[in-house]
């Protein structure tokens, strides 16, 4: 039996209070979203309308394809997830266990980029895109992005960690370091892995500057820039709106509930360290 | 021969393992910052031909209005999310470190906003925030408080952006500061409890002290991102009503791709770099590594 103490009474109070205000909006959304135009303009509001209200979500998926923009988005995530893990993890691999000429210096310069905020970069890219022919292409959005510094160093910090042993047996045997990157280290590195795959999907999924900037055409908007232009579109019907924020937010937040530990263990792992 | 000793090389396979990743460092990231920082020098609108002028952007963003209004706004931003935002989420760290019932249940409704989208959070909160048919100044309405018309004040459109996004981001933040509680050896509060400690007295004296380059990180990486903010504001407010609640990065992108002053938006950039460079120093001169960022 665990003793009810007042510490944990005033514990519950704290943690059941932060539950109601977390989730309250995200309730207040989905009960607005069933609502009738006419039901929401009352005062004092009402939770629960006379009927559920269906046509709100026929509405803006009617208007705006939330499957397309849905379908971009995967599209994006999915490519840039493979490439940055990929690039990343062999980068990582060489800065943390190859000598070659010249390894601390260049890594020094990885680092520093760190601390550049990203927004300095927006306008020599969209400089170069529009140079490129990119601006309204999803190549905007996906190229920039193929390449992590932070994703770089992450994998590097992992890879150190690995029990030299492992390797020097392995150069022993007559493994190339390639042989040592591919079937020693990538399998014993499965966690960093997911965990940099999770920040780059929810990074890239989430990403609202980049989009605005490199995108106009419908057809080719993500999820939040489809969500916000269809925000300037309905402005006060708040049931049309929270409908499409309905669509938008459903799926990652299913897909959140079903890999919690992974975007846990993730925060937990990039954050103390040191 | 050659072959097989160039198989075994370290330089030759770094060479192979590094170059896609160097490529587009070097054209995404390198190329841009340093493209950046000339073009802070240069009077530029994409069409016409580009045009040196010396350090004027930044004597210009000495003198405009404007900017020291966003400047300052970044700062109230910064000022009204950082502090409360970590006491909050520390509570919250404490509380579920009480070897309670339904952690996981607790900390996934904590971490809902975290993993929604910052344009979905910011619609939603313009809904809450409506003054007369919003649920917010209802519940105001049941203690007898008449709510402000937030978005649409001068006085009340930041505090309510900096709410939301306080909102948004504690469930990240408890989530690092739990993982720095559960790092404190529990000798410590068993030994306080041997010498009549209550727990008011624990938590400032072991979980404050042993906590706290956990509070040092989590600081400094808010105020970085703090200092980043764009997307809640572009959403909630477009930066007004009458620049109220416009930001660095606002400004920037406004400069940048409604007035399509490149040069000027370049050198609001690296105001920004200088900015949260020295933020970063802070934190490197106390940890001395980078293991931390």
């Amino acid at each position: 039996m665990r003793k009810v103490t007042l510490g944990r009474i005033i514990a519950y109070i704290v943690l059941v209070l932060g539950a109601l205000s977390m989730t309250i909006p995200f309730l207040w959304m989905i009960s607005t979203s069933f609502k009738d135009l006419s039901e929401v303009f009352v005062f004092p509001p009402t939770f629960f309308g006379e009927k559920i209200v269906w046509k709100n979500y026929l509405r803006v998926s009617d208007r705006y394809p939330f499957g397309k923009f849905f379908l971009n988005s995967i599209n994006i995530s999915v490519v840039v997830v493979v490439f940055q893990v990929l690039t990343s993890s062999m980068a990582g691999f060489a800065f943390a266990r190859l000598k070659f000429k010249g390894r601390e210096a260049l890594f020094a310069l990885y680092l520093a980029t760190l601390m550049v905020p990203f927004h300095v970069t927006l306008v020599p890219t969209f400089v170069m895109m529009r140079n490129f022919g990119w601006v309204d292409t999803h190549y905007s959005l996906i190229l920039p992005s193929l390449v992590s510094a932070f994703g770089t160093f992450l994998m590097r910090q992992f890879f150190i960690t690995i029990p030299v042993e492992l390797e020097e047996s392995a150069r022993i045997d007559g493994c190339t370091p390639f042989g040592i990157f591919a079937r020693i280290f990538l399998p014993l590195s499965k966690p960093a892995l997911a965990t940099l795959g999770v920040f780059t999907f929810m990074g890239t999924w989430n990403d609202y500057i980049k989009p605005l900037i490199f995108i106009n055409s419908v057809a080719k908007m993500t999820v939040p820039l489809g969500l916000a232009s269809m925000q300037g579109h309905y402005s006060t019907d708040w049931p049309v709106l929270m409908a499409g924020t309905v669509i938008a937010l459903l799926p990652v937040l299913v897909v959140f509930l079903l890999a919690q530990e992974y975007f846990v263990q993730g925060i937990t792992l990039s954050g103390i360290k040191g | 021969m050659k072959l097989r000793k160039l198989k075994y090389s370290d330089s030759f396979w770094a060479f192979i393992l590094l170059l896609p990743n160097l490529l587009g460092f070097l054209i995404f990231t390198v190329f841009p910052v340093v493209a950046s920082f000339v073009l802070s020098f240069s009077e530029w609108d994409l069409l016409s031909p580009m045009k040196f002028v010396g350090v004027s952007n930044y004597v210009n963003l000495a003198s405009d209005e404007t900017f020291w209004k966003v400047l300052w706004n970044t700062f109230y931003f910064t000022l009204g999310t950082v502090p409360i935002g970590i006491a909050l989420s520390l509570l919250l760290a404490v509380a579920l470190n009480q070897k309670i019932r339904g952690v996981k249940l607790f900390r996934a409704m904590y971490f809902l906003p975290v993993i929604s989208s910052t344009v979905a959070v910011a619609i939603v909160w313009q809904w809450l925030y409506n003054p007369h048919f919003g649920l917010l100044n209802y519940i105001l309405s049941l203690f007898g408080i008449e709510g402000p018309l937030w978005l649409t004040s001068t006085t009340w459109a930041m505090p309510a952006v900096i709410i939301t996004s306080i909102w948004k981001g504690l469930g990240f933040n408890m989530l690092l500061f739990l993982a720095g509680l559960q790092g404190i050896d529990s000798q410590f509060y068993e030994a306080a409890k041997i010498d009549g400690a209550n727990a008011v007295r624990q938590f400032f004296h072991i979980t404050v002290p042993l906590l706290a380059p956990t509070t040092f990180f989590v600081t400094v990486m808010s105020i970085i991102n703090s200092f980043q903010v764009f997307d809640q504001i572009h959403v909630m407010t477009q930066g007004g009503p009458a620049r109220s609640t416009s930001v660095l990065v606002h400004y920037l992108y406004q400069n940048a791709f409604q007035y399509f002053k490149m040069g000027y938006a370049s050198a609001i950039a690296y105001v920004l770099f200088i900015i949260i460079f020295v933020v970063t120093m802070l934190q490197f001169r106390r940890t001395k590594s980078w293991a931390i960022y």
